[in-house]
């Protein structure tokens, strides 16, 4: 289906482009102030930016749309030579889904509920007339195919919620190309993905784009994977272009301050000592938490045990001033041991220990300076705090709850931890709605800390802000666990920010542990195959490393497989390059312990380990 | 899907039998005693000890509880302490009155108060949508006596048509005749149940059509009409329907001002006429039918919703 292609022919030019937000009372702010950049036929340029610097408006504004409270300003946004932004909404129906379409960042929330896969996959040519139902329904299958969806003839009677979230967003892929559009918007596409998820569907997109022949926009804020498929790059910040180029000469020759900063905060691969081995004053002989052999899940079985187990055998020590990282895909307990920590899921088998101390496994038993001891720092500082209480409150609750603190030794405190938290006064006053997403996780940090706590567990805390932001955050927490000597348990999937942060690190596979030791060891090299898989799948800011990665075997196997909840036998036997048929899915994988505290679950040796990739 | 559907059930079941405890024992703990009320003051005490053996009242108040739930259960309410006319007899005809009404009044408002209410959400902020509101918002602070006299004053003393009271026979009517002769108080229930069925669809709607998908469908070129009919209701149906059904057991049990301002014989003026003669077999049959009628109902709203939800119908 690919068209013809010619280098010159322009698809999309942003002139001068302004875009205004509205205020309640009528004034107008500048967003975008003024954008030129074109896109050709066959060309994936890719917009980069922090949140904030409108890349998402501007890339809306091909598609003629501008969220609410948001006015196209000026200029012209041109797809295919007409302005777009001058358009009404019937004049743009036809072009919306049929010359331009739109891949958002969630596919789980932009894919209907209510409604077969098939037949919003399919929606946009039908309605357009461009296709009859059979050339339609024809189109998504070889779509299917070609984003090697598994099933693909039957995949698209499924409803949204049967299918996984890396095919939910190759199917939203296959959404926008049904219609064979000249220009593709993508708006971060894989940011919410796992590393492992997020090779297949980059794969797929950029296999996809150069065989449909499409222009695209990719709005990212990930260098990385911008090096893995665009052609171009445009650097934006505050709605003004800082610089733009071809992606070589963006990543290996930039001089602008911006851009350098951007890379900056690029995080580094994954690599051994990183694990800054954090200082000893603050140890004890009891370690601060400690959990053994814990079995947790949901609902509730048969014989008393949960109904899903989620959760199963996991030890962990929390030492006093140190970090602990856990990491894993989506789905593999991460949260749930979290939860479990917290005492917000009772675990059904396994003891919890506070400072030495056993403590009641469910919250409600709990003393309340048991509960001061475990704080929990959630990963959407929007939801966490809230929206009606001014920061004062938020963080003055706590200090009352556990310190009896009231009156001006209280303002005095709340004073204390916004400066903890790297945040000046006055925002005291302040609702979170007037703060940013990174002024509102320190918020979440600062009211955790309010309660002077011995364990704080964050979940995926930086996951939700821009590199930059997030790097910041894990700045602060680094400084904080110096002066504070608070242990941390620090929830990601992303495997660079734990390694640059945590002192020891948990790798966790459906519920099991894979691999646990100190940072170091764990990572250099790394044993576990699980690991391993996971250390690949890292993007690398250099052209061709997406090419490189999936033709390894390791990802290959990881690839194919999915990953199962099993009671028998090891749960990566069938995405592990190193399986042993008969052994590995059949017996559970023995505990082994390198040196005195590197524990590896495996039935291969170790050497084997070494040796095997 | 259908272990919610039973587990509902269960939980129905268990309301049932609790409301019956309640009205059962409710009704026990009031003054006055059943034999002596029937048989009046100038009995003797032989004749009412007599009278309260029959009855089997001397028996254990559980005993008496597990024989009247077991006859309810059997379709035997009882004997009126009034008239001595079975009880069912008398509901009967009643309800044939009041789920005519009902019926009509759903037919009629139901209707055309969630068309009012989706085109409401469709049209956000605009001049429709606020004039819509402050009415709405307008008759749920009305009391329904004072929408039925603005109505009476109109159509009965100004304009000259339709019955300020509807009592009297409907036996022989044809449906237009029926219409006609109910037509104020039908019109006067419209308004109540409406207030609230524009509010809630347009709320469901409106909360549907802030979601990404809808906002995909935009991008999508999806036509205004089909983003409301084929994305958008498709996501409301739940919180609609357990409105419309809460409305109908409201109009089924709860219309007591209506229909005694109408004077017309339903459901709700039996239950008045039963509290002053003071025929408490009456008011545990009646509590016990509006209490079946509104389980069933959201038992009904209950099954709709699941049935429109796909991670429901179709699991994992």
């Amino acid at each position: 289906m690919a068209r013809k292609s010619d280098s010159n022919d322009v698809i999309f030019e942003a002139r001068d482009l302004k875009i205004n937000a509205v205020r309640d009372d009528g004034s107008e702010l500048p967003i975008v102030k003024g954008v030129d950049f074109k896109v050709r036929r066959g060309e994936v340029v890719a917009l980069i930016g922090e949140s904030g610097s409108g890349k998402t408006t501007i890339s809306l504004a091909a598609l003629g749309y501008c969220k609410p409270g948001l006015k196209f300003a000026g200029g012209e946004a041109l797809l295919n030579g007409e302005n777009v932004t001058a358009m009404d909404t019937e004049a743009l129906r036809p072009i919306r889904g049929e010359k331009v379409a739109y891949l958002a960042q969630s596919a789980a929330a932009t894919f209907n509920p209510s409604i077969l896969i098939n037949e919003q996959v399919t929606e946009a040519p039908v309605i357009h007339g461009s296709k009859t139902r059979e050339q339609a329904d024809a189109k998504a299958l070889s779509l299917y195919k070609a984003l090697e969806l598994p099933d693909p003839e039957n995949i698209g009677a499924r409803y949204p919620h049967q299918v996984s979230g890396g095919q939910l967003q190759r199917l939203m892929a296959a959404m926008a190309l049904c219609g064979e559009p000249d220009l593709l918007v993508l708006d971060e596409p894989t940011t919410a993905l796992d590393v492992t998820t997020q090779i297949e569907v980059l794969k797929a997109f950029k296999q996809v784009i150069k065989e449909e022949g499409a222009a695209a926009i990719y709005v990212t804020h990930d260098l990385a994977v911008v090096a893995q498929v665009a052609d171009h790059i445009v650097v934006l910040y505050n709605g003004e272009i800082k610089e733009a180029g071809p992606v070589e000469t963006i990543i290996h020759k930039s001089e602008h301050p911006y851009t350098k900063r951007l890379m900056a905060a690029i995080k580094p691969l994954p690599e051994p000592g990183l694990g800054e081995a954090s200082n000893h004053e603050h140890m004890r002989d009891a370690p601060a938490l400690v959990a053994r052999n814990i079995d947790a899940g949901y609902g509730k079985g048969a014989d008393g045990a949960p109904k899903t187990m989620v959760l199963r055998d996991v030890n962990v020590a929390i030492e006093r001033g140190k970090t602990v990282g856990i990491i894993g895909e989506s789905g593999c307990g991460k949260s749930t041991l979290a939860r479990v920590f917290a005492g917000l899921l009772p675990p059904s088998a396994g003891d919890l220990e506070l400072d030495g101390h056993p403590v009641a496994p469910n919250l409600a038993a709990r003393t309340r300076d048991e509960l001061r001891r475990v704080q929990f720092v959630y990963q959407m500082a929007d939801t966490a705090l809230n929206p009606r209480q001014r920061i004062n409150d938020i963080l003055g609750r706590p200090l009352e709850f556990y310190g009896g603190l009231t009156g001006a030794r209280k303002a005095e405190r709340i004073n204390e931890l916004l400066e903890m938290v790297e945040m000046p006064p006055p925002f005291a006053e302040r609702f979170p709605h007037e703060l940013s997403g990174g002024q509102k996780q320190r918020i979440n940090l600062a009211r955790a800390l309010a309660a002077e706590p011995e364990v704080v567990l964050c979940d995926e805390v930086t996951s939700a802000l821009d590199t930059i932001v997030g790097a910041n955050v894990i700045e602060l927490l680094k400084s904080l666990r110096r002066e504070t000597g608070v242990s941390f348990v620090f929830i990601s999937h992303d495997l660079s920010t734990v390694a640059s942060f945590a002192d020891e690190i948990v790798v966790l596979y459906a519920g099991r542990v894979a691999e646990q030791g100190p940072t170091d060891k764990v990572l250099s090299p790394p044993y576990h195959p699980y690991t391993r898989l996971l250390i690949s799948s890292v993007p690398e800011m250099r052209t061709g490393w997406l090419e490189d990665t999936v033709a390894s075997q390791e990802t290959i196997t990881g690839m194919t497989g999915g990953v199962e909840l099993t009671d028998i036998g090891c749960p990566f036997f069938a995405r592990c390059p190193l399986a042993i048929e008969g052994t590995c899915d059949i017996t559970a994988p023995p505990r082994r312990i390198e040196g005195e505290d590197h524990v590896i679950e495996c039935h291969r040796e170790v050497d084997e380990l070494l040796g095997g990739g | 899907m259908t272990s919610l559907i039973l587990k509902r059930l269960g939980i129905g079941l268990v309301t049932v039998l609790a409301v019956s405890l309640i009205i059962f024992f409710g009704t026990k703990i009031l003054p006055g005693d059943a034999a002596q009320i029937r048989l009046g003051q100038s009995a003797t005490p032989e004749n009412v000890a007599a009278f309260r053996a029959r009855l089997g009242l001397d028996k254990p108040y559980i005993v008496q509880y597990l024989v009247w739930l077991k006859n309810f259960m059997m379709g035997d309410l009882g004997t009126s302490l009034a008239s001595d006319v079975p009880i069912s007899d008398l509901i009967a005809d009643r309800y044939k009155n009041t789920v005519f009404v009902s019926a009509l009044t759903a037919a009629i408002g139901v209707p055309i108060s969630l068309a009012l209410g989706i085109m409401a959400a469709m049209y956000p902020g605009t001049l429709y949508d606020r004039v819509l509101t402050l009415v709405s918002v307008s008759l749920v602070a009305a009391p329904e006596f004072f929408t039925a006299t603005l109505l009476v004053l109109l159509f009965v003393f100004v304009l000259g048509i339709g019955n300020a009271i509807v009592v009297g026979s409907t036996e022989g009517k044809g449906l237009f005749e029926l219409i006609a002769h109910f037509a104020l108080p039908i019109t006067t229930l419209c308004f109540v149940i409406a207030s609230q069925l524009i509010r809630m669809s347009r709320a469901a709607v409106l909360n549907v059509m802030s979601s990404p998908y809808i906002e995909m469908a935009i991008l999508k070129g999806v036509p205004r009409r089909r983003i409301i009919f084929r994305h958008a209701l498709l996501n409301a149906i739940g919180p609609i329907v357990n409105v419309v059904a809460l409305n109908l057991a409201y109009l089924v049990t709860g219309v007591i001002v209506v229909e005694v301002y109408f004077g017309y014989n339903g459901l709700a003026t039996l239950i008045v006429q039963g509290v002053q003669t003071r025929d408490y077999v009456l008011i545990q049959g009646l509590g016990m039918i509006f209490c079946l009628t509104y389980v069933i109902l959201m038992l009904i709203a209950d099954i709709a919703a699941f049935a429109s939800n796909a991670r429901l119908r179709h699991p994992k």
